[in-house]
């Protein structure tokens, strides 16, 4: 059990990589889903609307299988020859789609939660629309957002455990490679659990933090 | 994209469907009844009884779902205890063992959601019982569990949704369940793309019947006295143009 530290070690910084990586593709994306959701072309925010109902509606597993086998069917269909997709790719791949789903949802109802008044008084003064969007509503937004966003994050680090299915050496794996050779299933996976809590609570501590930082002053008690 | 592989996943996913919502809603109906007297120990203020509650929502809320899984299916199988009672005749099926996982993941979420609800039961609701002399019990089981049902049935429906996404989980302990069956069909046909999309559409028409339930269950469970007004219809003129506001004034 005690030679498994190293891989755990190793497995954790997979895990953390995957996590902040989609986290951050996968918060820009939902941004952007987010503010297109509210173009005024009713094309463009129905279709964002589309996808953020068919993410949230499968699986997470089955996008993850679905990036894997069919990232590695794409690739050798485009270069003729067979190349597979690495689990790792896919994995961030398929957890930055999730999130974006989730997160364009929680940013839409944050953006709804601006005061309509601030964009227009920021037009009246002259401001360019990326002035407004980043001047004006996204700073406003942050602290509207930031508790459902963290409560997002805390179930991205769990989700991370489902690319072990495809065969990425993450904390869940490197369990799952123990327990099956020293025959001792149950501390390994006490151990992986006693993992993820760590890092669940480890994250729901710094968003506290980070929620009282970023709260507004008429929100502070 | 192979439409005779699309059109063989259609008609073979459908059996895998059935175990999806036996899944599902075996696993929902179960945490439910453990999550009720949970959240209401979990929301007392004596802490003797909330505590233990806490840790426990902790613990399964702060793990994945897939290390739960794996902790009762490989795990407790492997301790003596379990292998030589009775417990192994249950131990051993995947099936009771995804439901048992699915069961306390359930709870868990399910407790806390409830406990939000109960929290948010006005005061004076319970006070207005107290005076007119109801007993603890019937005050909990007349006034705040139904007032906490219809507060918390948004969250609640997203409890149900995450369940059914979660039992696809089912497939990596050999379940045939839709996910199961997908990925079983795609390592015989190597056509991810039409199969998983096939498998996907089905979770997405189960999401859409469910959150459509849920929505008609919120509408019906509003106090009369809280719902919008019917919209009234507007008076059209002559020529089918809506009256212009000034005209109207």
């Amino acid at each position: 059990m005690y030679a498994f530290v190293d891989q755990f070690l190793s497995g954790l910084k997979n895990t953390l990589l995957v996590f902040a990586l989609s986290c951050a593709f996968g918060t820009l994306l939902g941004l952007l889903i987010a503010v297109l959701r509210n173009s005024t072309r009713k094309s463009v925010s129905s279709c964002m609307r589309a996808y953020t109902g068919i993410i949230r509606g499968v699986p997470e597993l089955l996008i993850i299988l679905l990036t894997y086998f069919g990232g590695t069917a794409l690739l050798s269909a485009i270069t003729g020859g067979y190349i597979e997709i690495n689990a790792f790719a896919a994995g961030v791949a398929a957890l930055t789609v999730v999130f974006s789903g989730y997160a364009a949802e929680i940013f839409r109802g944050a953006i709804n939660a601006v005061a309509p008044g601030q964009r227009e008084a920021a037009a009246a003064l002259g401001l360019s629309n990326a002035q407004i969007w980043f001047l004006i509503i996204i700073p406003q937004m942050i602290p509207i957002a930031l508790p459902a966003f963290c409560n997002l994050c805390i179930s991205l680090i769990k989700d991370t455990s489902l690319i072990s299915v495809v065969g990425l050496t993450d904390v869940m794996r490197v369990a799952y490679i123990g327990a099956g050779s020293l025959r001792a299933p149950l501390p390994f996976y006490l151990a992986a659990s006693a993992i993820y809590l760590a890092l669940t609570s480890l994250s729901l501590l710094s968003f506290r933090l980070l929620e009282r930082r970023y709260s507004l002053p008429a929100m502070k008690g | 994209m192979s439409m005779t592989i699309a059109l063989e996943a259609f008609l073979t996913l459908p059996r895998g469907l059935l175990l999806t919502l036996v899944l599902t809603f075996a696993s929902l109906a179960a945490g439910f009844a453990v999550s009720v007297p949970l959240a209401f120990l979990r929301a007392s203020s004596n802490p003797w009884a909330s505590a233990p509650v806490l840790a426990y929502t902790y613990a399964f809320r702060g793990t994945p779902l897939l290390v739960q899984l794996f902790l009762i299916y490989y795990g407790i199988g492997q301790l003596p205890l379990v292998r030589q009672s009775f417990l192994w005749a249950v131990m051993r099926e995947p099936f009771w063992c995804a439901f048992i996982a699915f069961t306390l993941n359930s709870a868990a979420h399910t407790t806390e959601v409830l406990r939000g609800g109960i929290q948010a039961v006005p005061r004076g609701q319970i006070e207005a019982a107290k005076a007119l002399g109801l007993s603890r019990f019937h005050t909990a089981r007349l006034i705040v569990f139904p007032l906490t049902l219809r507060i918390a049935l948004p969250a609640y429906a997203n409890e149900v949704v995450g369940m059914l996404k979660a039992s696809s989980l089912a497939s990596t302990i050999t379940l045939l369940e839709v996910t199961g069956l997908a990925r079983q069909l795609v390592s015989e046909t190597f056509a991810p793309y039409e199969v998983f999309i096939a498998a996907g559409a089905f979770y997405l028409l189960l999401t859409l019947l469910i959150t459509q339930g849920f929505q008609m269950l919120e509408t019906r469970w509003t106090p009369t006295a809280n719902r919008p007004p019917p919209a009234q219809p507007v008076p059209r003129r002559a020529n089918g143009k809506p009256p212009l506001a000034s005209a109207e004034t």
